[in-house]
């Protein structure tokens, strides 16, 4: 078996196949498995995003009587620890693939047939490589700006996550979760932030009582976040940009940044790949297409993470690359998640699982919904943050739980709970009668849970 | 307000029944004293009665399930105090404090129930999966209708028992070469069949057969004198018809037991079976509408399908929709046979040969053609005294053919 790609989606399956009993040829273009999520993507901003909450958490300990005064910040060296982390990670896949006896390729790769890739390695090296079947796992590239020049001063995610220097002033184009990850990251390093964004609202297609908190709390940090507005004109300028923004009424306005973010979205890496010497078919929007099992129109070729779909997400990937591998191994697997997790590492977190709201309505799903304040919550009182809510999403005649949305400081940690409830049919009453441990923010799944059978503790509602 | 109803005494000394329907289902709105489930119980069916108006939020039994007094049977949605529905009452409360929680209740229409949303573990879906059954189809025992590995593991078994007709389980031949030559040949389609349906039948009906007398001297001398070179005519379609009328006066005889839905099918028509002894085995064309027809044309239909039997050429149309069979040796001999009912009917009637006995008439015996007719029928929905008077109605008939007329 061949895997063109060695992100959590490509190593998971590679793994798992040689696991199972097969000789497994893993390619991809960097030195060590990890693809975007490791190299370029997941590990390096939650790293960045660990500094940059310790800024924020120690910023408002004064609050609490604990001054800790102005951080110094060595740039130099946060950028180190960061890579660090990222070496060590990916060395230690590495490891584990030799461990498999995995025949690790580096180089690039292209479908000559359904059954064999040409592989150029990075110093001109061709080998060509024959398959019984293959998993295409080649992942995403970000979505670049067409307005925006080739400048050094415009950056994408993974030149973001370089961490060159902090700008002044720095645009964020995009609203999502990419960009305001990284709008924090350099906001708490001491950048002024604006963000554009096209949509009316930050994070389009979440639940806004959920995006609602978050952008309560980042227009207090962020410069302006300016909703309905697109970026008309990009040009150099005395040492910076000048960025055309167009609002909802058409106003045009013209501000000075020294660096801009593009962070608009990603597409499938499915060009340049050769696909078009198989029989492998593509959707409109540049996916391949797949099957339950993974495998494409062409039977020989399967394809996992983000090139097969949405959600683009590394959890999505690995679990994918293990259908796939499970069969093509002649095991019975199907990818047919209840329960997706998404979790956005803003300060607060959201992070949320089966149906949302906005889904519920758009596909006319009958539902109920409770909400619980984490400002009842005893552990949100003693870390001192009470902005968050824990929401859950019920079917209204048999109280199954069919989706949980949460926003707060670490909601991230707490989703997998309703991943499990949603993935086993619970029911609101299976999470109200398991004992939650005191006080975590965890209880807020069980209060919530009690509101929705009845009477809660930590929250008195009269009963009609 | 949510009512949790629960079974009500349904009289003295009942403490248990099975559900045998629930006419009604979820999201159905049903008035006080609306039948909601019908329970039978001691052999008398009993309707249960809503003690409330409402909509149906749950129904907690199935069809079919064992369920006690005081077991919860469905949640009805009852309407607030002011007749506002629930969502509505609760937005009328206080208002919260601040942050208060808040339980919105929306409605729009009913989810499609696709695949996706059955309750199932993931674990359980993946046994599914492996057992090749179609999780949706599946019926969750769990809270909830939530599906356990159990069900999946009950409902694969349940598939592959209801393929092919059920094969009774048969202890291994033994080896009969230890004593001797044998020769081993493939059963054939026809006999595979006959052995599996009457395997069936055997193992699901509770057979009895009654024997009975009938002097057929009188009715031997008619059917002779109206014999011609192109019709001869025998007892059976004679006993054919007598069939027919007798179905009509003991009508459980035209019924089928339908023991999963604890129904009984009465048959408002007349269609009469008759065995075919063929080269390959045996065959029941079956003869429609005895009722509406006559002697002499039952003769000629019976004479045309016993041909076209013996030919191979009936069809599978022409072999079905039989409400009673009767089933005639008197050609071959024997003096009386236990019949094995022909699944879906109630019962089969047996004929063997007439003979000549002694009958003690008016104090002395005299000769007399006698046929001990047999009747074999189904225990369940026919008691033995009504099988007694069916079959003597059916020998008295023969004695008296003026009864046909008369009562038939
Ligand atoms: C800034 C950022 C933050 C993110 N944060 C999160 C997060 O917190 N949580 C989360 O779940 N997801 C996150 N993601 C998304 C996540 O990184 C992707 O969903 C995930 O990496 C997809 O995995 P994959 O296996 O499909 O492919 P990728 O990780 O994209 O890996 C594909 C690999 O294939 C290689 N490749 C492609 N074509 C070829 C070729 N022709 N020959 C050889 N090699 C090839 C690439 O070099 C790459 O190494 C983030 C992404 C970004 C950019």
């Amino acid at each position: 078996m061949l895997v063109l790609g060695a992100g959590p989606g490509g190593y998971a399956a590679a793994f798992m196949a040689a696991d199972l009993g097969l000789a497994v040829t893993l390619v991809d273009e960097e030195i060590n498995p990890g693809g975007v999520c490791l190299f370029r993507g997941c590990i390096p901003s939650k790293a960045l995003l660990h500094a940059s909450k310790l800024i924020s958490d120690s910023r408002e300990a004064a609050g609490i009587g604990i001054d800790f005064g102005k951080p110094v910040i060595d740039l130099k060296k946060l950028r180190e620890w960061k890579d660090h982390v990222v070496q060590k990670l990916t060395a230690g896949l590495g490891q584990l693939c030799a461990r498999r006896t995995i025949h690790y390729i580096r180089g690039h790769g292209r479908f000559l047939d359904s059954g064999s890739m040409e592989v150029k390695g990075s110093e001109g090296a061709e080998q060509k490589i024959s398959f019984d079947h293959a998993i295409v796992a080649s992942g995403s590239k970000p979505v670049t700006l067409p307005v925006a020049s080739a400048s050094r001063r415009v950056l994408d995610s993974t030149s973001a996550l370089n961490l060159e220097d902090i700008p002044g002033q720095l645009l964020i184009v995009g609203g999502g979760y990419i960009g305001l990850e990284m709008g924090t990251v350099y906001c708490e390093l001491g950048a002024e932030v604006s963000v554009v964004e096209m949509a009316p609202n930050l994070l389009p297609g979440t639940d806004s009582d959920l995006t609602d908190v978050l952008h309560a709390r980042l227009a207090r940090h962020f410069k302006s976040i300016m909703l309905t507005t697109r970026v008309t004109k990009v040009e150099e300028e005395g040492g910076g940009l000048r960025a055309t923004l167009q609002g909802q009424d058409g106003k045009i306005s013209r501000q000075h940044f020294d660096k801009m973010l593009v962070a608009i979205g990603r597409t499938p890496n499915s060009k340049g790949l050769g696909l078009e010497n198989t029989d492998a078919e593509l959707t409109p929007d540049g996916f391949l297409r797949v099957d339950p099992q993974r495998a494409t129109t062409d039977p020989r070729i399967h394809a996992i993470g983000d090139v097969a779909g949405e959600p683009m997400l590394a959890h999505k990937a690995t679990h994918e690359g293990r259908v796939a591998a499970i069969s093509l191994s002649g095991g019975k697997a199907a990818f047919e998640p209840r329960a997706i997790p998404s979790v956005i590492f803003t300060n607060p977190e959201i992070a949320w699982c089966g149906v949302t709201e906005t889904e519920a309505r758009k596909r006319n799903i009958r539902f109920t919904i409770t909400k619980f304040p984490w400002a009842a919550s005893g552990r949100a009182a003693t870390i001192n943050r009470m902005d968050g809510f824990t929401k859950l999403i019920l079917h209204p005649d048999t109280g199954r739980i069919l989706g949980v949305g949460i926003v707060g400081d670490g909601c991230g940690e707490l989703i997998s709970e309703g991943v499990v409830a949603i993935e086993m049919g619970a029911r609101a009453s299976d999470l109200e009668l398991c004992i939650h441990p005191h006080p975590t923010l965890s209880e807020t799944i069980m209060e919530s849970a009690q509101l929705a059978t009845g009477y809660g503790t930590h929250f008195f509602k009269p009963q009609s | 307000m949510i009512t949790e109803f629960k079974l009500p005494e349904l009289g003295e000394n009942i403490l248990s029944g099975t559900v045998v329907k629930i006419p009604v289902k979820t999201g159905d709105s049903v008035k006080k004293e609306d039948t909601v489930l019908e329970i039978e119980a001691s052999k008398a069916t009993i309707e249960v009665p809503s003690p409330v108006d409402g909509i149906i939020r749950e129904i907690a039994v199935q069809e079919g399930q064992e369920i006690k007094v005081g077991q919860l049977i469905m949640k009805i949605q009852t309407e607030g105090a002011k007749g506002a529905p629930e969502g509505k009452t609760e937005a009328k409360a206080p208002p919260p404090a601040q942050h208060a929680p808040i339980r919105e209740e929306k409605a729009a229409a009913p989810p499609p129930e696709t695949a996706e949303e059955v309750a199932a573990a993931p674990s359980v879906r993946r046994l599914a999966r492996e057992r090749a059954v179609d999780i949706s189809k599946v019926k969750g025992s769990g809270p909830a209708g939530r599906i356990l590995e159990e069900d999946v593991i009950a409902y694969a078994r349940g598939i592959k028992k209801e393929q092919p007709a059920p094969e009774i389980q048969q202890e291994l031949l033994p080896d009969f070469t230890q004593w001797g030559e044998i020769e081993c040949v493939p059963m054939g389609a026809t006999r595979l069949h006959i052995a599996r349906h009457l395997s069936a039948a055997w193992h699901v009906i509770p057979h009895v057969t009654h024997f009975d007398k009938a002097d057929i001297t009188e009715l031997e001398i008619t059917l002779k004198k109206y014999s011609t070179r192109e019709r001869a005519l025998t007892i059976t379609p004679f006993l054919i018809k007598i069939a027919a009328s007798a179905l009509k006066l003991f009508p459980h005889f035209n019924a089928s037991v339908d023991m999963r839905k604890r129904e009984i099918a009465y048959k408002k028509y007349f269609n009469i079976g008759v065995a075919v002894d063929t080269e390959k085995g045996l065959v029941v064309p079956v003869i429609r509408d005895v009722d509406k027809k006559n002697i002499f044309a039952i003769a000629d239909e019976l004479k045309e399908v016993s041909k076209r039997a013996r030919a191979n050429k009936l069809t599978i149309a022409e072999m079905q929709g039989g409400c009673f069979t009767i089933t005639n040796l008197g050609g071959i001999g024997c003096t009386s046979f236990a019949p094995i009912i022909h699944w879906p009917e109630a019962a089969i009637l047996g004929v063997p040969r007439s003979r000549w006995e002694p009958v003690y008439i008016d104090k002395q015996f005299v000769p007399r053609k006698v046929l001990t007719l047999s009747l074999s029928f189904d225990h369940r929905i026919i008691d033995g005294a009504e099988a007694a008077r069916f079959l003597r109605w059916i020998c008295q008939t023969a004695e008296q053919p003026l009864l046909l007329e008369m009562e038939g």
